[in-house]
């Protein structure tokens, strides 16, 4: 029955774990030092008794031979806080169980910090090889030196260094007071291991919190607690983008537990420090039950127009007027639509939604005294958060100290840092510590939102069933800011949302022959962010259900119709100011692959079950998926099966945890295919909590997810986000496939897939 | 602001707040038991799940006034060395992602397991439906149900034998 396979850490209690998680505080006298693209710290850095070896800012080697490392990126549930490590660790060639690993604070001494766009793994793999094995080096070289014999005899395995010939052995710990007097060498030219020999990497291993998770200690944002800190809440106005007039502060202050109550300014900054009421307490509760009694005069400024309605018979409008913008023209897409055998033309339309972590955002803040500022963040962007707040209160960076604590959850929301601001303003304010917690009903209405879109689509397929026309009028939407330029002015510009600009490079865009890509933005006081796979996670629901469209209308089987249009070449080049090279040769590759892991065209389908296929390229990674389902009379969907095949280059680093995004990505892809959706009326958002906005839970998992990962000679990347793109379409096709219904609006729940 | 002694993890502690302060925030912000969480504040996802009387509850929905001498399991409580057999199966098969919801879906699983020690998909699926994971790692929490219950029976049956500890 348990068919998830068993990782390799041991379990441990508690106690074991809770001191694996000691801070990183006490490791910043032994940091190294950054320099180019390579760690290359000085061997001076480790402490002056010579009681640990610290060659580099990410390793320090006890004489008991216990290794700490320091994950420098923060850890979101994706896993890096394992991941990277173990790269570490690999090249180190230590046991893991002598592996703890400390979450490090932002630091200029670790390089970029940020966790987003599945870059964590593809910008430090290479690096994080290089400092194991600059560590190992000058072990091996303390070892020669030791025995007096050349460092080309010794061997290292599991935390030692051997000499076969002699039989000698000694392990790091006996070997660190001698490393710690050898010059550290150019990281460059260091022996990195054949992967052949790899002990760790490519096997399960359990996260390092996980013993801390199970046992409930603190561990997230939402947990820190500090000597005399108080606790706020923070209210915005409803109506997103206004602003409070004035509020009911004194009846505030008079209630239980209340220490301040306060309109703070905030900024224009759609994205930075938004206008609010605070309410300050003795804890979280009086906060909140303080606020239920929160009367409060806004101004809503424009914003109030907005409906989701409105803006559905906006894009309507715009759909029949030219773009504003051109992306991509190849072609005469009108000549070829009228040349064309079959063609197709359809509207596909998705909503705002939030990102709903389970860790609300939050932030403890302490303005001190002197101007300096100190703050504990469950973040994915601990830089940008350090330069908000430092270009929000006018303060320097370096007076600026951010401590990343875990974060429950992420999907790109944490990339934005409103919260962090949001915190330091109350704390400035009350001149004390102070711990913001987000309501649920905060965090869902007043998020940095996945932008909703409308794509209206033409196609043509040519009577020999190949596709020779494209034409996309995408109309998004766009807040107006004012850019600085170069020059000193500034400029007031309407920018998309993010995932909200539409590249001309986007597949099938290069592939046909007459393509034209449009784009049209509303405007609006919309906040709107980074969602799991931007663009993407909507861009390859809407192409590949049109692509399978089309496909049918000519007759084709969708697999083979998606391989002719592939083509034969291996690389198309990037064009355009977005553009990336396209290995053809890789889609094709998993393409084929998920065809034949499925089975795809040999199974026989009763009316009501069916299967679609889906693939997408994004953050580096290949990744195709085909969907089973199973659609009853009266319309419910059961997903039975989903097979994915991904790509993502010559190693897996942990397979418990790859496996785990794996699954978790087609889950998180079914779920918000199925059910979340904001509406919009007069500005506000009408959903409020997990009542309205459904997320999928256990009944509906699908019964079996499988995943391979093909080893390719790529570069190694991420896997938060290249799998959660092709599951829509795929499940869509599929349910096309069962019942005929083509779904061209999200959230599912809005078609009826009944059938007879 | 009024006292209450509760009965928490077989400890009896004090706390003085507001009567209507759901037990959560007692817990969190009082006796620094945050291994309770706050997702949603209505009951809807489970984070904050409990164990009154040995029954799963939602924390942010019971006032502490309400609590009385009823006894209060938190995921801190659920074992003195962290290694119930939930506690072990979630490490053993890496079940978590960021981990935020976990506890909760450990109490409710454990209350699952008392009830049913070796239970089906389908009656797994329907005791966890409440709680809500946004990483969305049902196919291990599922699967880390049936381990502890493999890891709980063959404890059982090696205390059985005598070969066991206790």
């Amino acid at each position: 029955m348990t068919s998830t396979p068993v990782s390799r850490t041991p379990v441990s209690n508690a106690r074991r774990n809770f001191l694996r998680q000691s801070s990183a505080g006490g490791a910043s006298l032994l940091l190294g030092l950054h320099s180019g693209g390579v760690i290359a710290a000085a061997a001076s850095t480790t402490a002056a008794d010579n009681s640990e070896f610290a060659p580099n800012a990410f390793i320090r080697i006890g004489q008991d031979g216990r290794v700490t490392l320091i994950s420098k990126q923060p850890e979101i549930g994706q896993g890096i806080k394992t991941s990277l490590p173990m790269v570490i660790a690999e090249e180190l060639d230590v046991d893991w169980k002598d592996v703890r690993v400390v979450q490090g604070d932002l630091n200029p001494v670790y390089g970029s910090q940020g966790a987003g766009g599945s870059t964590s793994t593809p910008t430090n793999y290479d690096n994080f090889h290089r400092l194991g094995a600059t560590a190992r080096a000058i072990l091996v070289q303390a070892a020669s030196q030791t025995w007096n014999i050349p460092a080309a005899e010794c061997t290292t395995a599991q935390g030692s260094v051997e000499h076969k010939g002699s039989g000698r052995k000694l392990g790091y710990g006996a070997l660190v007071k001698v490393a710690a007097t050898l010059p550290v060498p150019d990281a460059k030219g260091v022996q990195l291991k054949d992967p052949s020999a790899y002990r760790l990497l490519g096997t399960r291993i359990g996260g390092v919190d996980n013993g801390l998770v199970v046992s409930g200690k603190p561990l997230f944002g939402i947990d820190v607690k500090l000597p005399d800190m108080l606790y706020a809440t923070y209210v915005k106005c409803p109506t997103l983008g206004g602003r409070p007039v004035s509020a009911n502060l004194d009846a505030i202050k008079a209630m239980p537990g209340v220490k301040d109550a306060f309109i703070v300014e905030g900024t224009a900054n759609l994205n930075g420090l938004r206008p609010g009421v605070a309410i300050v307490a003795n804890s979280t509760w009086n906060a909140l039950r303080a606020r239920k009694k929160l009367d409060v005069k806004w101004d809503e400024g424009e914003g109030a127009n907005h409906s989701w309605a409105g803006f559905t018979a906006q894009a309507q409008a715009l759909s029949k007027q030219p773009g504003a913008a051109t992306m991509r023209k190849d072609g005469d897409v009108n000549a070829a639509l009228a040349g064309a055998a079959h063609t197709v033309e359809a509207a596909y339309s998705y909503p705002f939604i939030s990102h709903a972590s389970m860790e609300p955002q939050n932030c403890t803040a302490w303005f001190k005294p002197d101007g300096s500022l100190e703050l504990w963040a469950p973040t994915q962007n601990p830089g940008s958060g350090q330069a908000l707040a430092a270009s929000t209160f006018d303060i320097p960076k370096e007076k600026i100290t951010l401590h990343i604590t875990r974060s429950g959850g992420g999907f790109g929301r944490r990339l934005s840092s409103d919260f962090i601001v949001d915190a330091a303003a109350i704390s400035q304010k009350v001149k004390a510590p102070v711990k913001l917690t987000w309501t649920r009903e905060d965090d869902l209405q007043q998020d940095h939102f996945r932008a909703g879109g409308f794509h209206f689509l033409r196609g043509g397929v040519d009577d020999a069933g190949k596709l020779v026309a494209w034409h996309n009028h995408f109309v998004t939407f766009a807040n107006r800011i004012e850019r600085k330029e170069t020059d000193g002015t500034s400029n007031s510009v309407l920018q998309p949302g993010s995932g909200g600009n539409l590249s001309g490079d986007e597949f099938p865009g290069r592939w046909a022959a007459n393509c034209l890509l449009e784009q049209t933005p509303i405007e609006c006081r919309i906040p709107m962010g980074p969602w799991r796979a931007p663009g993407s996670n909507v861009f390859a629901w809407v192409f590949h259900s049109f692509i399978d469209e089309l496909a049918h209308a000519a007759g084709r089987d969708p697999v083979e119709f998606r391989l002719e249009l592939l083509g034969d070449k291996d690389i198309v080049p990037g064009t355009g100011e977005r553009g990336q090279p396209y290995s053809v040769a890789r889609m094709r590759n998993v393409l084929k692959t998920v065809a034949e892991k499925a089975d795809w065209g040999k199974r026989k389908f009763a009316r009501g079950q069916g299967a679609g296929v889906a693939f997408h390229f994004s953050h580096r990674g290949y990744v195709a998926e085909v969907a089973e389902v199973t659609v009853s009379k009266d319309g419910k969907l059961t997903v039975d099966r989903v097979v994915v095949v991904t790509d993502i280059g010559a190693q897996i680093v942990n397979l418990s945890g790859a496996e785990n995004q794996v699954e978790g990505s087609v889950i998180d892809g079914l779920s918000t295919l199925m059910g979340p959706a904001l509406d919009i009326d007069k500005g506000r958002i009408v959903q409020s909590n997990f009542h309205e906005y459904p997320l999928l839970r256990m009944p509906d998992t699908p019964a079996r997810i499988e995943s391979h990962f093909l080893k390719t000679d790529y570069p190694v990347t991420g896997l938060g986000e290249p799998v959660f793109p092709p599951l829509a379409p795929a499940v869509c096709n599929a349910i096309f496939a069962a019942t005929g219904k083509r779904v061209r609006e999200l959230p599912l729940s809005k078609t009826d897939l009944s059938w007879s | 602001m009024s006292k209450y002694n509760l009965n928490v993890n077989g400890k009896i502690q004090s706390v003085d707040v507001e009567p209507d302060t759901p037990l959560l925030w007692a817990l969190r912000d009082t006796l620094n038991l945050v291994g309770t969480k706050y997702g949603c504040g209505i009951g809807a996802c489970g984070a904050c799940t409990v164990h009154i009387d040995g029954q799963p509850a939602r924390a942010c929905q019971m006032p502490v006034s309400s609590v009385g001498k009823h006894k209060i399991t938190t995921i801190e409580g659920l074992d003195a060395r962290a290694m119930h057999p939930l506690q072990q199966a979630w490490q053993e098969l890496d079940v978590p992602q960021c981990g935020y919801c976990q506890s909760g879906q450990i109490m409710s699983a454990c209350a699952l397991l008392k009830q049913t020690p070796r239970p089906t998909d389908a009656q797994i699926d329907d005791a966890m439906a409440g709680n809500l994971c946004r990483c969305a790692t049902y196919v291990r929490i599922r699967a880390g149900i049936h381990r502890a219950a493999e890891i709980a029976s063959a404890g059982s049956a090696a205390g059985n034998t005598g070969k066991g500890k206790k």
